[in-house]
């Protein structure tokens, strides 16, 4: 399963691409692949404010739901309304076409080591 | 006999293929110190025995009172084909359709029922059955919350005051405010329930027609509703729905109600039929089994269950609802009943009740000791006002053979003349002129 | 099949209504009046008749097809009990008439039956009370969670936690959700039952109640639940017994004597009543004495004289969780069924089913993989992991069982086995249909091994095949427009 290199990652299978100020955030293809064919995306709003690992929405296959958290604090500036009418992307696409929201990175600095590097989210999913 | 096949010499083989040297041996992951301390159930009957029991305990009930009680629950005419349908042992001795090869008829049939349901609410979406009416007022309630996420509800006080109770019970551990608004001569206090809407309610609740039988026309407070962001769910009582203007007409969000009147016995208070029905835009936030219709992989039109994301088997605690029986069958019944009676039926049936219910008010009006019959519009039941304790008419008119209303004391306040009367089309001409005689012979003795 | 609206025909109807003998013609002002159509269709009764018998050719049922799905105890629903519920006396009674003066005398047979049943079954789960209102086992569920809160609530406890194991029911983690209460969830050790150590642990002061379905959803009983029902009490907890299981110990253990507080019990389940494609059921509640102030209202009771009627003066009682007095009709198939088998009857059953689930475990050991190795109760939980690892799922079994025309067993619960497959017999099953059934999952299990590209291709004999689910909850279609 492929775990792309310039991200970090959480243990809830949500990565985020961090630029500047501006965090990009989506669900790894491992999370993807476990749930199925997603049927249903359900985001929360641009302009929500939201602590590191708190909910930012919800995802649905046939057979699953996951609650989807966000790996640091911010601001949601930027929602993927693609996800919505055609939630497959997020299947076929889990790195690019469908990444779920944007945030303005709001938390301290420190936030960060409670995230995984690539290198240590590809060693925990073998413990999966 | 106790359905149990085995012979005993299968059993000896079953228990030398498990490795088992006695039956006794298979149960002993029971200690000793677990075992029942009694089992004194008496010894088994025969079916002659059992029935002839049962028989002689359905005979101690009086089902020959000539009825004209309702509250929310109807007697009805069933057609008989309503029961031969629902005694086919391929519907009533599955059960939930998770495999939908071996289930296609039944899918099938919900996803009529959620048609017909849809249909007589003019919403856009049906769940495939909740357990009553009151549960699935409940149900509508989380539904409602679960959408705008506020806390208030707002309850007419002429919504059905044993579904009043009911969602009182249910919500007392969810830190909701259950709020009920008075009515006013019987009728909804528009104005009142206005001025009660707020930033922080959730929902307002309404019932047409109400439980005091009257009808009435929802869309001006439903309007101001919409405005502030606050859903509207309306009970509703379907019969009705063959004339009455609908909760889609009126634009309420949510439509629930008892499914009883639709072909489903009385039965002392059940199995019923809680049906609910929404605008799509709510369909993922509601409770219970939905089934959707999809194509196979040749292309062929067929049946699953839908969105089981929300259900408890998949979400546990953070489902939409706990629920799993649902009453499948009570919504086999409804599809059943309301496909014979069709497009017209229905709408005659309703015209029938009504104008039933307008002749009994006619000639109760007369009868001296009756000093009010409540106003119209109403559909098929209204609230007499007696010259005496309606209880003790009640207990009279009982021993007359029949059972002429619910007396409303026990509920309201001040109301321990007044009896709510229910006439549907089982009841003749004829027998509405001699209960009206009885009721004079009692009020006038 | 075409729906039953594509059925329609204009003028065409089903029903004769008899012509109005009233001379009144009430007239509703316009706004009160319905202006749409109701959509309804325009059919003949041998239309209805047809469709709906054509519908039911299509599913599977007990009466047709031996129905091992796990959990749900989908038993022989003997058929004299149906004649019993429909007895005018029961059918035709207004669940109103017990309420008003005078109308509880012609309500006797109704109330003795609730009586009885109430009796039966304090007996038989060695409780003190029982309600007979709760119209489902999760209703159920969340009747006796209300009772836990109420309890709680009375003594001034602060506790909000409720503990179930990672094996339990949904519906139980969903009712304790309504009743208020978080939830946490204690793992399985590798027996099978709750780990007692992790279950130690969570035990704190804070911890309402503890929900446990012993048997296990595994089929298996664990043989310490006492002393867990010990500890819960200790720590100030109240237990709780999920009755989805009771068919397996019918007479053998009784919740109560284990130190259970309150039962739910699936009468349709355990006593035969028949399952309606989804339900009605009925989930009676049974409580030891000192909660049982706090039942739902009403209650029937025996006077001195004999009579029965019903009570409401419980002040602390959670209040009214059904409209009425339970779901009648079904409470009649029960108790039907409970006088026909009797104290020995219902022993046999236990017995039966027990020894059903463990021939059906013994036989497929080897075939496939027993996670939890051990002698079962009702029903045995394999997993087809050694069948995915040459691509072929509990699901594709399921379809290929479908097939050779056995309803499959439920698959992929409980969630703690992967590629779960729960078998539950029955016990009114015979030795010779289960063991063709057992044939059946053996040639599965050497299909998957031999020629596991054939499973793509199943089911191949039934109406449809494979319905794409993701189609359905992408392209919502749940209702037909025409």
């Amino acid at each position: 399963m492929e775990v792309k290199k310039d991200l970090l990652y959480t243990k809830e299978h949500e990565w985020i691409k961090i630029e500047g100020k501006v965090g990009t955030i989506g669900i790894t293809a491992y999370a993807a692949d476990t749930l199925g064919d997603i049927t249903f995306v359900e985001l929360f709003s641009a302009g929500e404010k939201v602590p590191q690992f708190g909910k930012i929405g919800t995802i649905e296959s046939v057979k699953a739901a996951s609650d989807i958290y966000t790996p640091l604090s911010g601001k949601i500036t930027d929602v993927n309304g693609r996800t919505s009418d055609s939630p497959e992307i997020v299947n076929s696409s889990p790195y690019d076409e469908g990444w779920l929201l944007k945030i303005e990175i709001e938390g301290n600095e420190s936030e960060k080591s409670n995230l995984m590097k690539p290198e240590d989210y590809e060693e925990y999913l073998k413990t999966i | 006999m106790n359905y149990t096949p085995h012979t005993g010499d299968e059993v000896r083989k079953m228990l030398s293929e498990i490795g088992a040297g006695s039956m006794l041996e298979l149960f002993s992951d029971i200690p000793e110190n677990m075992r029942p301390a009694s089992f004194n159930i008496p010894e088994g009957k025969s079916e002659f025995e059992v029935l002839r029991h049962l028989q002689e305990l359905s005979s101690k009930n009086s089902a020959s009172l000539t009825n004209f009680i309702g509250a929310g629950f109807y007697s009805h005419y069933i057609p008989a084909a309503v029961d031969a349908i629902s005694s086919l042992p391929e519907f009533y001795t599955a059960y939930t359709p998770y495999q939908a090869e071996a289930s296609q008829g039944w899918l099938q049939a919900i996803y009529e029922y959620q048609t017909s349901i849809c249909g007589m609410t003019d919403m856009d979406v049906s769940n495939a059955s909740l357990y009553d009416g009151g549960t699935a007022l409940y149900e509508a309630c989380m539904t409602a919350v679960r959408a705008n996420g506020r806390k208030k509800i707002l309850v007419d006080a002429g919504v059905n005051i044993i579904y009043w109770t009911m969602i009182k019970c249910y919500t007392s551990n969810l830190s909701l405010e259950m709020v009920k608004v008075p009515v006013r001569d019987m009728r909804t206090d528009k104005e009142n329930i206005c001025r009660q809407m707020d930033e922080k309610t959730s929902a307002i609740i309404l019932q047409n027609p109400n439980f005091f039988g009257c009808a009435d026309d929802f869309s001006d407070i439903i309007e101001i509703a919409h405005k502030k962001g606050i859903l509207v769910i309306m009970s509703v009582y379907p019969v009705s729905l063959g004339i009455l203007k609908t909760p889609g007409e009126m634009g309420a969000d949510i439509a629930v109600g008892e499914g009883q009147s639709l072909g489903i016995p009385l039965s002392f208070g059940g199995p019923y039929l809680g049906f609910m029905a929404s605008k799509k835009e709510l369909v993922r936030k509601m409770p219970g089994r939905i089934i959707g219709r999809t194509l196979d992989r040749n292309g062929k039109e067929s049946y699953v269950m839908t969105l089981q994301a929300r259900e408890q088997h998949i979400r546990r605690e953070k489902a939409t609802s706990n629920i799993c029986s649902n009453e499948a069958l009570c919504a086999l019944r409804a599809v059943a009943y309301l496909s014979l009676l069709g497009k017209k039926g229905i709408r005659d049936l309703a015209l029938i009740n009504l104008d039933k219910a307008a002749f009994a008010k006619e000639i109760l009006e007369k009868i001296p000791g009756v000093i009010k019959v409540g106003e119209p519009p109403f559909f098929n039941e209204f609230p007499v006002l007696l010259s005496r304790n309606a209880d003790e008419v009640v207990h009279s008119m009982i021993a007359r053979g029949y059972i002429p209303g619910l007396p409303l004391g026990r509920f309201y306040k001040g109301m321990d003349n007044h009896l709510l009367v229910a006439v549907t089309e089982k009841r003749t001409k004829e027998e509405i002129v001699k209960f009206a005689e009885s009721l004079e012979a009692v009020l006038c003795n | 099949m075409q729906l039953i609206f594509e059925k329609s025909r204009p003028g065409r109807t089903g029903f004769k209504i008899q012509k109005k003998d009233v001379p009144a013609t009430a007239k509703l002002p316009e706004n009160l009046m319905r202006k749409t159509d109701t959509g309804l269709p325009e059919v003949s009764e041998l239309d209805v008749i047809r469709h709906f018998s054509g519908l039911a050719n299509m599913n599977f049922c007990v009466d047709t097809n031996f129905y091992p799905l796990g959990s749900c105890t989908m038993k022989y629903n003997p058929k004299f009990t149906e004649k019993a519920a429909d007895f005018e006396g029961f059918r035709e009674v207004h669940p109103l008439l017990p309420q008003l003066m005078g109308g509880g005398v012609l309500t006797q047979g109704c109330l003795e039956i609730l009586y009885n049943m109430e009796m039966l079954l304090n007996e038989i789960t060695g409780m003190d009370a029982f309600t007979m209102q709760p119209l489902a086992g999760a209703h159920g569920e969340l009747t006796g969670a209300m009772i836990i809160a109420a309890y709680h609530k009375s003594r001034k406890n602060n506790k909000k936690y409720v503990l179930v194991p990672d094996s339990s029911h949904g519906t139980n983690p969903a009712s304790a959700a309504i009743a208020g209460f978080d939830v946490i969830v204690i793992p399985s050790d590798k027996d099978g039952v709750m780990d007692i150590n992790e279950y130690g642990k969570h035990l704190g002061e804070d911890v309402a109640g503890v929900m446990l379905t012993c048997p296990n959803t595994l089929g298996i009983l664990n043989p310490r639940v006492k002393e867990i029902c010990e500890m819960g009490h200790k720590a100030g907890a109240l237990m709780y017994y999920d009755g989805a299981n009771l068919n397996a110990i019918l007479g053998k253990m009784r919740p109560g004597d284990v130190g259970f507080d309150i039962v739910h019990l699936n009468l349709h389940k355990t006593f035969a009543t028949p399952h309606g494609g989804g339900g009605p059921g009925a989930g009676p509640v049974g409580v030891k004495e000192h909660l049982a102030e706090f039942m739902p209202i009403s209650k029937v009771v025996r006077r001195t004289d004999g009579t029965f009627c019903l009570d409401y003066n419980y002040p602390k009682s959670i209040g009214y969780i059904a409209p009425f007095y339970g779901n009648f009709g079904v409470i009649v198939k029960a108790y039907a069924y409970l006088l026909m088998l009797g104290k020995s009857g219902l022993i046999d059953a236990a017995e039966k089913a027990v020894l059903n689930a463990n021939y059906v475990r013994a036989k497929l050991d080897g075939f496939y993989k027993l996670p939890y190795n051990r002698k079962c109760m009702h029903e045995c939980v394999f997993s087809a992991e050694k069948q995915k690892s040459n691509g072929v799922s509990a699901l594709d079994i399921a379809k290929y069982l479908i097939s050779r025309g056995f309803h499959p067993p439920t698959v992929y619960f409980p969630l703690i086995v992967k590629e779960a497959l729960m078998i539950e017999p029955t016990e009114t099953e015979s030795k010779e249909t289960i063991d063709r059934f057992i044939d059946a999952m053996k040639d599965a299990a050497e299909l998957a091994e031999k020629d596991p590209g054939i499973f793509a291709k199943m089911p191949d004999n039934t109406p449809v095949q494979k319905p794409d689910e993701v189609k359905a909850a992408r392209d919502l279609d749940i209702r037909w427009r025409g």
